[in-house]
């Protein structure tokens, strides 16, 4: 089965539809959505807030404390077990690297900013989801920053090279396939997260990177009006 | 340059040039001016700032704020101020009434009391002290205690207390407004709901221009009832 062109009739550097909204978690200090074809994430901040155990303090700065979640009916397929994982506690902490060079914590020493992530549905690229979402939802939290974050994955299936992929792509049997989940911080171009499953040369690899910021800047342009809606009304 | 009084994201560009400065909120970075956090655009002369719209209280010296009484010990009492950081009032600072050497502190002010106290100095360890010694600083018996986002403050006080000594006129309530967004309301308890709405519509429109005179109709309306 040769793989000419993508199963669900997109470009190859065309993304799934996105749909973005701040202000979803009206308890939490913010929250945000962002949805990519069927890959729902809900981001929600609480904080800065008083951090206990006590030796998890640091006394410089406030840290950040990220928690990825696949809810148990959200994948396609088996039921995912409730509670964390190898693979959550993985995507946790690659996301709170992921989040933290944009974060200025310096004003809140000892205490904690809490994302929590949650993904009711599921169909791939969960993590780019998770970290877009985040993002905007600690924008949200009126915590400082310097830039938004954005992430998107790309990668390269048969000798194709596409970007956002969804699952059936992700899966696609007996041909090749890799996928690198990229962040960036979109008005500096430099890069937060960086993984990659699967092998690929290093010209193709620098290839996906171009074609990822070109996703990237779109992702930004969602991002930036879903976080300027919630606050339009405040324009006199 | 951007617009005066537009929302502004993380990492938005506000002005190029080395003619503007940067103000609260914002960075430079070369040439440019950039957005620091989530907030409104105020072009003042020649400088930017960003105002916030969300975020928790920080806590600030000189704020008046209300605190509840979390922990009582042998010189003070901790108490929440509704940010990350507790704060400390030691005896000397909270009350002008002597306190005997051993005495016990919660004849004072107990666990779970509420207290308005004025911030007179914060670390850069965020460690908070407070004092009671000053006008209107006080326990608060009963009465109920609301919880507002603490940027809107200033827009519920009003330009020198117009918003908040209209809804105590109009309600009989007696009211306090703590910088750190939690709110003291006391009187009917009829009064004390319809002072809470009237509130919480300050906080939903805070933005509207002419919201002096909306919350006067809105209270004017609703207290024939």
């Amino acid at each position: 089965m040769a793989y000419k062109e993508r199963l669900n009739g997109r470009k190859f550097d065309e993304m799934r539809p996105i749909e973005a909204k701040v202000g979803v978690v009206k308890r939490a200090d913010g929250s945000a959505m962002f949805k990519i074809g069927n890959t729902w994430a809900y981001a929600a901040v609480y904080g800065p807030r008083n951090l206990h155990p006590k030796f998890l303090q640091d006394p410089q700065k406030g840290i950040l404390r990220c928690s990825y979640n696949m809810m148990p009916f959200s994948s396609s397929g088996e039921r995912v077990r409730p509670g964390g994982s190898r693979r959550s506690k993985e995507i946790s902490l690659v996301t709170e690297k992921a989040l933290l060079p944009v974060l200025n914590l310096d004003e809140y020493p000892n205490s904690v900013v809490d994302v929590f992530i949650e993904l009711p549905q599921t169909e791939a690229g969960s993590r780019c989801a998770g970290i877009c979402a985040a993002s905007m939802a600690l924008a949200d939290a009126g915590l400082e920053m310097k830039d938004l974050v954005c992430a998107v994955s790309v990668g390269k299936v048969a000798d194709k090279l596409l970007v956002d992929l969804d699952y059936s792509e992700e899966s696609y049997p007996d041909v090749p396939v890799a996928d690198v989940p990229i962040a960036i911080m979109p008005n500096s171009g430099k890069v937060t997260l960086l993984q990659m499953d699967g092998e690929i040369k290093k010209d193709e690899l620098m290839k996906l990177l171009e074609m990822g910021k070109k996703a990237i800047a779109s992702i930004y342009e969602i991002q930036k009006n879903a976080l300027k809606e919630k606050y339009h009304e405040v324009e006199v | 340059m951007i617009e005066d009084k537009s929302i502004c994201v993380p990492g938005e560009v506000l002005a190029i040039g080395m003619d503007t400065l940067p103000g609260a909120g914002t960075y430079r970075e070369g040439e440019k001016i950039i957005a620091n956090r989530l907030g409104l655009a105020v072009i003042d002369g020649r400088t930017i700032k960003l105002v916030p719209l969300s975020g928790r209280y920080i806590p600030k010296t000189g704020d008046t704020i209300i605190c509840k009484v979390i922990d009582v010990g042998f010189n003070g009492w901790r108490l929440d101020t509704n940010s990350a950081y507790s704060a400390m009032m030691s005896m000397k600072d909270a009350t002008s009434e002597f306190i005997a050497r051993g005495a016990n502190l919660t004849q004072y002010y107990d666990l779970g009391d509420f207290i308005v106290c004025k911030i007179v100095n914060v670390t850069s360890q965020k460690l908070i002290d407070v004092t009671m010694k000053g006008p209107g600083l006080r326990k608060l018996d009963g009465g109920r205690i609301i919880e507002v986002d603490p940027n809107k403050v200033p827009r519920i006080i009003g330009k020198q207390g117009s918003m908040v000594v209209m809804i105590k006129d109009a309600t009989n309530c007696n009211i306090v407004v703590g910088q750190n967004g939690l709110i003291w309301i006391y009187g009917e308890p009829m009064n004390e709901l319809l002072a809470i709405q009237a509130i919480r519509k300050i906080e939903k429109e805070s933005h509207m221009s002419g919201l002096t005179e909306k919350i006067k109709e809105f209270l004017e309306k609703n207290r024939k009832k």
